[in-house]
């Protein structure tokens, strides 16, 4: 579960500096007047606001009800009945058609409660490179001891469709396309159902407190690591790095996806581990002052962050300079973790305090 | 979106099922043809189904489309109303089954499997086809609810929807009673709005009542408030029939008033009749009813009239005073249209009448002795009479002497008419059978009949049923009674099925009721109801205000089974929860991620107080949910006393 911000998200799209690009822009391109309008009718109508603290548990206010179209149809269907039975006094055409009224009235209900003491908590969301796509973990969990089928989640663009068991609970990926680096929140999820019959849709709307941090786009092909500023050259060493294939090893649940044995596993075999024997003792030192005067920020950023990814997988020792901070030499994995989440928030207030 | 998925094999499998209930029992009333047709659409798309074939092209389904649209042209001679309809419904329904692609058109399906259901309900609105109808709307949701949720097994999507028409039935009931009740029609129905109504027509011609005789459907009720008249003076008028041209009889000249044209006397019998639709003005009452009868009206040959012909089941309160005499001041008019006879018609016949009536002019004695000639003939009554001619009554009555009672009423009004004496043919019902169960008298079309009225001019008109002569146990016992070879006789009135007849009258008693309030539930029915529980002249507000708290109640009921979290059986869980809940209440709640033992600890540091209880509570409960053995309830409830007596300061 990530840490909560000390401080409202909305901070991140204020005072931004010039070039810095949010992970969210706002579209300017919409009429002015539409957006606080909106904001407005969601926090009166739909109590949509701020990130919400978790677990989020649906209760009755926050799921609302209307008809789909196929619900639509159906009570024009429904009236077409009515006004035959009337015309041809009908008796029991007046009871099939208050009887299915009333399978639609019950149909509401049911939709209502598949979605009523529904409980949602944000899970994981590990980092990615801007550009690649992120994955959102939302816990939801079942406590009522009746099956909930036929449920969707809604959230950037996604579609997830779930369902989940009496007293049941489980684990949602919601993937995410992402433009920016810097904080990305999951934002607003919407979760509905048309259970029973299609007719009626159940529907809330949840902003879970969630964010994944966005590493910048790593430049595709960048110039070779400054090695002029290297002062020892590496030599083979026993420990293991990311160089060399050096055997398997049973898979742990925190081994990067990247060095998983998936051929291995495809053929049905155990999930397993790549080792590799990497160089070590290498060191280098990025500065921020030795880029070409004429490259923007995030030119820069995704320079480095290149570099921070090509020295870890020679596992290189490096330093970091940037124009607001100095990150001491080190190496591995969680070093370069840092230094990779320093120059995503570059710029913003958030970064600062990383 | 969602829509454009193609359905899996079983949500396919409850519609084609659904589909094939609904229209099972259209078979009967539907064109031969059609049933071929819609069966093997169903059986095609049964077949693509289970080898998982693509739909055949649209537009093949379009040429059959409109193939079957110009049969039922054909069939019918038209598309408006409502045997054409259902018939164009049936085949559209089959053709869009088998086109079906996505869950779009499955639903589109599912709507019209909806209408043909209520199209049951225009040929036939029986207890059984209403269990038919319902059969057939709980498939049809349980196939709306598949596509839905596909995951489910098919026992629990049934069951599903089951549920959905069990929580529907009570909108059902409240919205049946208190929905305001509009008397139809809206507008002018297409012609053949009633033409599956049976009953007696206003022309007789030679076999058109025997026809009726093999009808068992049942064409009103009674229910005699007292001791109800005995058969022989159970005779319900029906159209009063003076016209003759030689081979049928129609109504003659007559009056219709607001006050009856007689003074009613004798004996009182109070009944309610209850009168299936007939589509025809009159109302069958028993000679000769009350004055001031609600909504009706008076004919001048005794009929009693309603306003409009009964289209539907209809009720009346009704008085009859059989004995009382009727016509001495009988108008000219009628009684020279009551003598006439067509020319060059029945010589034989003639000759008689004028044989009988030799040599008196008497009235009196001419009736007698035509009653004699008659009763001397050994004329037979049968349901199958042998065809006539041209002179009718002279083949029946000296040529196949075998006739109904039309066959009788018809040659002795002729016999009267050319004797001299103005004679007329009255039809309607004679008889009725008591149902031992509820009481009520039950007449069928079987109990059509025949008979004749004489004007003496000191009596006015008598009734003579010629029928009598020759079968006088028609009269007395009905028609099985009088018959000889019961082999055309319905079913149920053979002799010897009695125990067959014990359990019709029991159907019927529940038939009778469920016509009454089900059927026959009308706004009348609807505003009596409401004042009977304590509303006086209830209006539409009554009813929109009693409709909206029923519906809030209904409705209450309905969230707060949704609210209701279905108990936790495990008395372990519950007590669990409850110390949780209570230490919540303490600012000691458990952390999802902690497991009982860590929590006591933690419980244990937090109130150093209630150390000894807390860890001991907790590491029950590790013990009991996580211990090798199951669960000893004797300690589960060790456990849940322990929990309720926690007290934390």
């Amino acid at each position: 579960m990530p840490p909560r911000p000390d401080a409202p998200r909305r901070h991140l799209l204020d005072g931004t500096p010039a070039g810095f690009r949010p992970a969210q822009p706002e579209r300017h391109s919409l009429a002015g007047l539409m957006i606080p309008l909106r904001r407005h009718l969601d926090r009166w109508l739909f109590r949509i606001g701020p990130p919400e603290p978790s677990p989020i548990v649906l209760g009755q206010r926050r799921i609302f009800v209307l008809p789909t179209p196929a619900g639509l149809a159906f009570a024009a269907a429904l009236l077409v009945m009515l006004i035959a039975s009337i015309n041809y006094n009908l008796s029991l055409g007046y009871a099939l058609v208050f009887l299915l009224g009333g399978v639609s009235v019950a149909s509401m209900v049911h939709a209502f409660r598949n979605l009523l003491h529904l409980s949602f908590t944000p899970g994981r969301a590990e980092p990615v490179f801007a550009g690649e796509s992120a994955c959102f973990h939302v816990v939801v969990a079942n406590h009522r001891h009746a099956r909930r089928p036929s449920l969707r989640l809604k959230a950037h663009g996604a579609i997830v469709p779930f369902e989940i068991g009496a007293g049941d609970g489980g684990d949602l990926i919601v993937p995410a396309v992402t433009a920016g680096r810097g904080w990305m929140a999951l934002g607003r999820v919407r979760i509905e159902t048309t259970y029973p019959l299609g007719l009626i849709r159940a529907w809330s709307v949840l902003v879970p407190d969630q964010r994944c941090l966005v590493y910048p786009a790593p430049e595709p092909m960048p110039p070779p690591l400054p090695e002029g500023a290297s002062r020892n050259l590496g030599r083979r060493a026993g420990s293991t790095g990311d160089d060399d294939f050096a055997g398997l090893r049973p898979y742990q649940p925190a081994d990067s996806p990247r060095h998983v044995a998936w051929k291995t596993l495809a053929r049905g075999g155990p999930m397993l581990t790549k080792q590799f024997s990497g160089m070590d003792g290498g060191e280098i030192h990025l500065d921020w002052d030795d880029f070409p005067p004429d490259l923007d920020i995030e030119a820069r950023l995704s320079r480095m962050t290149a570099w921070i990814v090509a020295a870890e997988q020679r596992g290189l020792a490096f330093s970091l300079t940037l124009p607001d901070a100095r990150i001491a030499m080190g190496r591995g994995s969680e070093h370069s973790a840092g230094c990779l989440r320093r120059l995503a928030l570059f710029g913003t207030e958030a970064g600062t305090d990383a | 979106m969602r829509d454009a998925r193609s359905p899996a094999p079983a949500q396919f499998g409850w519609l084609l099922a659904a589909v094939a209930a609904t229209l099972a029992p259209h078979a009967m009333e539907l064109p031969y043809w059609l049933v071929i047709l819609c069966a093997g659409l169903i059986a095609i798309r049964g077949a693509l189904l289970w080898r998982r074939g693509t739909p055949p092209r649209q537009l093949l389904i379009l040429l059959v489309a409109v193939a079957a649209g110009i049969g039922v042209r054909f069939e019918f001679g038209h598309f408006f109303g409502k045997d054409p309809g259902v018939a164009l419904l049936a085949v559209l329904l089959c053709l869009k089954l088998l086109e079906s692609r996505n869950t779009r058109d499955l639903r589109a399906a599912v709507l019209l499997a909806y209408f043909l259901q209520l199209g049951l309900f225009f040929y036939n609105q029986t207890p059984g086809i209403a269990a038919l109808a319902l059969a057939g709307s709980l498939l049809t949701t349980t196939s709306l609810l598949s596509l839905e949720d596909a995951a489910a097994r098919p026992a629990a999507q049934l069951r599903a929807s089951a549920l959905l028409l069990a929580q529907g039935l009570p909108f059902m009931l409240v919205l049946f009673v208190l929905f305001p009740r509009v008397q139809g029609p809206l507008w002018g129905l297409p012609t053949d709005a009633y033409s599956g109504m049976t009953g007696l027509s206003d022309t007789m011609t030679p076999g058109s009542i025997s026809q009726l005789g093999l009808s068992d459907a049942i064409a009103f009720r009674a229910e005699f408030n007292g001791a109800p008249p005995p058969p022989s003076r159970r005779y319900w008028r029906g159209p009063v029939l003076t016209r003759y041209d030689g081979r049928s009889w129609r109504p003659g000249f007559s009056t219709i008033a607001a006050a009856p044209r007689y003074q009613p006397s004798g004996r009182a019998y109070e009944y309610r009749l209850t009168l299936e639709p007939h589509n025809q003005p009159w109302l069958l009452a028993l000679d000769f009813p009350a004055a001031n009868i609600p909504k009706a009206r008076y004919a001048g040959d005794y009929r009693l009239l309603a306003e409009q012909p009964v289209r539907a089941r209809t009720r009346f309160d009704l008085r009859s005073y059989p004995a009382t005499a009727v016509g001495k001041d009988e108008s000219t008019i009628v009684l020279a249209e009551a003598r006439r006879l067509p020319a060059n018609f029945n010589p034989r016949s003639t000759a008689l009448a004028h044989e009988i009536a030799a040599g008196t002019s008497d009235p009196a004695t001419i009736l007698a002795r035509a009653l004699e000639r008659m009763r001397g003939m050994d004329l037979t009554y049968t349901l199958s009479p042998p065809l006539l001619g041209t002179h009718s009554v002279d083949e029946f009555l000296f040529d196949t002497r075998q006739g109904f009672c039309e066959h009788f009423a018809s040659a002795f009004v002729f016999l009267m008419r050319a004797a001299g004496v103005p004679a007329r043919v009255v039809t309607g019902y004679q008889g009725g059978e008591i149902n031992p169960v509820d009481g009520s008298l039950v007449v069928r079309q079987s109990d059509a009949h025949a008979w004749a009225e004489v004007w003496l001019a000191e009596r006015g008109w008598i009734r003579v049923d010629p029928t009598a002569l020759s079968a006088p146990a028609r009269i007395e016992s009905g028609l099985s009674a009088a018959l000889q070879d019961w082999d055309a006789l319905p079913l149920l009135r053979r002799p010897g099925m009695d125990w067959l007849r014990d359990v019709r009258y029991r159907w019927e008693a529940l038939s009778n009721t469920w016509n009454q309030w089900v059927l026959g539930y009308n706004p009348e029915r609807q505003r009596d109801l409401l004042e009977r529980i304590g509303f006086p002249q209830p209006d539409w507000r009554t009813l929109a205000m009693l409709l909206g708290i029923s519906a809030a109640g209904l409705m209450m009921m309905l969230l707060a089974w949704a609210f209701a979290q279905r108990h936790r059986h495990d008395p372990l869980d519950a007590a669990w929860a409850r110390f949780s809940g209570k230490l919540a209440r303490h600012g000691a709640a458990r952390h999802p991620w902690e497991g009982p033992l860590d929590y006591g600890k933690r419980l244990a540091m937090t109130f150093p107080e209630h150390a000894e209880p807390l860890r001991s509570i907790s590491e029950g409960y590790a013990n009991l949910r996580y211990g090798a053995e199951p669960a000893n309830p004797h300690r589960v409830r060790l456990l849940a006393r322990s929990i309720r007596r926690l007290k934390l300061k």
